[in-house]
């Protein structure tokens, strides 16, 4: 199996490529189009601020790229919201995959959200074996609301989307590669499942 | 519901962990690494790593064992020591740390923070702040709390938020190593003061002052080094114990 992080200079991926080895699998950062098309599962990470880190999917033409995918494509934290229509963060145009607009957690909540919190509603083979209310590491500033799309939510002081899926685009709010046992068999599912 | 945090935290020289650990199934107590993985097995939320190293040659040494520990463990982490630009926060990025924590640096250059934030987001920008009180306020001290300033503990945490910071590490000198308990009126008085979390820190020596600091000083997550190293609370027993005062933590 070929799976493809996808690296255009946004956020930490090397935890990423670390957890799909502690699973047996081998991944490789790319930015090349002809891998990326090519591979059996892509991962899109990111962490940073939204508006930067689509600048820079644009700067190399991934922007295009991604939402032709016809393989299981997994965003991650901030890959996740760009794959939303938009994101209030920096007024980011997004990927538009997932018909969704990314807005800012309320002052009521103390912003960022950073640590561990349960996810519920599970659907998807995403989630094949994870217990309702398992925990899983967050941190952003930012969220998807509540869509047919999701398919687990979460609270902060409101209910957001925890992760979503579309056909074949999948996307999590939380970080799998650090939320322990719970994220590695969500990323093994990702991997093996779909 | 977001739970509370538990984070051990590691002081590291020349790349080995410095106090003494008690740990019996340890085969190598100095390797950092195997700690760690422990560490996140028996349940820690977070780690951090606090590298006391003086040399630049040592902070590679640093970078090597951030490399590792991300290779190793399933949990995020944080590092800190002795950072101070926008070099010396890539390289530990990009090795794995999911956060870095900064301290003197950022009190010597406040727009330290800003730069890191437009580089790297907030979300991974923890600025460490240790204070004592002198004749009953709260002032910031620096290297390690060894050196006092005029700097108001309450005036740098609102301008560190303002400066983009995800998050903001306390540590009471006066309560650090007493392990008498948190200082949890000033910690409250901060966690109001900002809206970003809040990390005690100092002071942990019972399971009833975790229960205290995030009840009574509103703290977002607590840290604490020999406690868990000399095994006097185990986090597991910590966590039970916590869910049983309707404290939300992560069994």
């Amino acid at each position: 199996m070929k799976i493809v992080i996808i690296d255009y200079g946004a956020g930490n991926i090397q935890s990423i490529k670390f957890a799909i080895k502690r699973l047996g699998f081998e991944a490789v950062l790319s930015h090349d189009v002809a891998e990326i098309q090519n591979a059996d599962k892509v991962i899109f990470p990111g962490v940073g601020e939204a508006s930067s880190a689509m600048a820079k999917l644009k700067a190399s033409g991934l922007d295009k790229i991604i939402p032709q995918l016809k393989q299981p494509v997994l965003g991650i934290c901030l890959g996740m919201q760009l794959m939303c229509r938009s994101s209030e963060e920096g007024n980011t145009e997004g990927l538009n995959i997932f018909d969704l607009d990314v807005v800012k957690f309320p002052k009521t909540v103390k912003v960022p959200q950073i640590g561990w919190n349960q996810i519920t509603n599970l659907k998807s083979d995403l989630f094949k074996g994870i217990p309702d209310k398992s925990y899983i590491y967050l941190v952003h500033s930012f969220y998807a609301p509540l869509d047919p799309e999701t398919i687990a939510s979460s609270d902060y002081g409101l209910s957001y989307s925890a992760a979503l899926q579309k056909d074949n685009f999948y996307g999590v709010q939380f970080h799998p590669e650090k939320s322990s046992e719970v994220g590695s068999e969500i990323l093994k599912n990702f991997l093996t499942v779909i | 519901m977001l739970t509370k945090r538990i984070i051990p935290c590691l002081d590291i020289k020349d790349g080995r962990t410095v106090k003494g650990v008690n740990f019996v199934n340890l085969r190598d107590a100095g390797d950092p690494v195997e700690l760690a993985a422990i560490y996140a097995k028996e349940g820690a939320d977070e780690l951090v790593f606090l590298d006391i190293s003086a040399t630049e040659e040592k902070r590679k040494t640093l970078a090597e064992l951030v490399y590792h520990v991300a290779e190793t463990i399933n949990i995020p982490f944080t590092v800190g020591g002795g950072i101070s630009s926008v070099e010396d926060v890539d390289i530990l990025l990009k090795n794995g740390a999911d956060k870095v924590s900064i301290n003197s640096s950022a009190v010597k250059r406040p727009e330290l923070i800003n730069e890191l934030v437009a580089k790297f987001g907030s979300q991974c920008i923890v600025v460490a702040i240790d204070a004592k009180q002198i004749d009953g306020n709260w002032k910031v001290h620096l290297v390690g709390g060894k050196v006092p300033t005029e700097i108001d503990l309450f005036e740098w945490a609102k301008e560190v938020e303002e400066r983009g910071a995800g998050e903001i590490l306390f540590t009471s000198m006066d309560h650090d190593g007493t392990k008498n308990g948190f200082a949890n009126e000033a910690l409250a008085a901060l966690s109001e003061l900002v809206n970003i979390p809040v990390i005690a820190s100092g002071g942990a020596g019972a399971v009833s002052h975790f229960t205290d600091t995030f009840t009574a000083g509103k703290a977002d997550a607590a840290l604490a080094a020999s406690i868990f190293h000399f095994k006097e609370i185990e986090i597991q027993d910590l966590k039970n114990e916590l869910k049983g005062e309707g404290i939300p933590v992560r069994i």
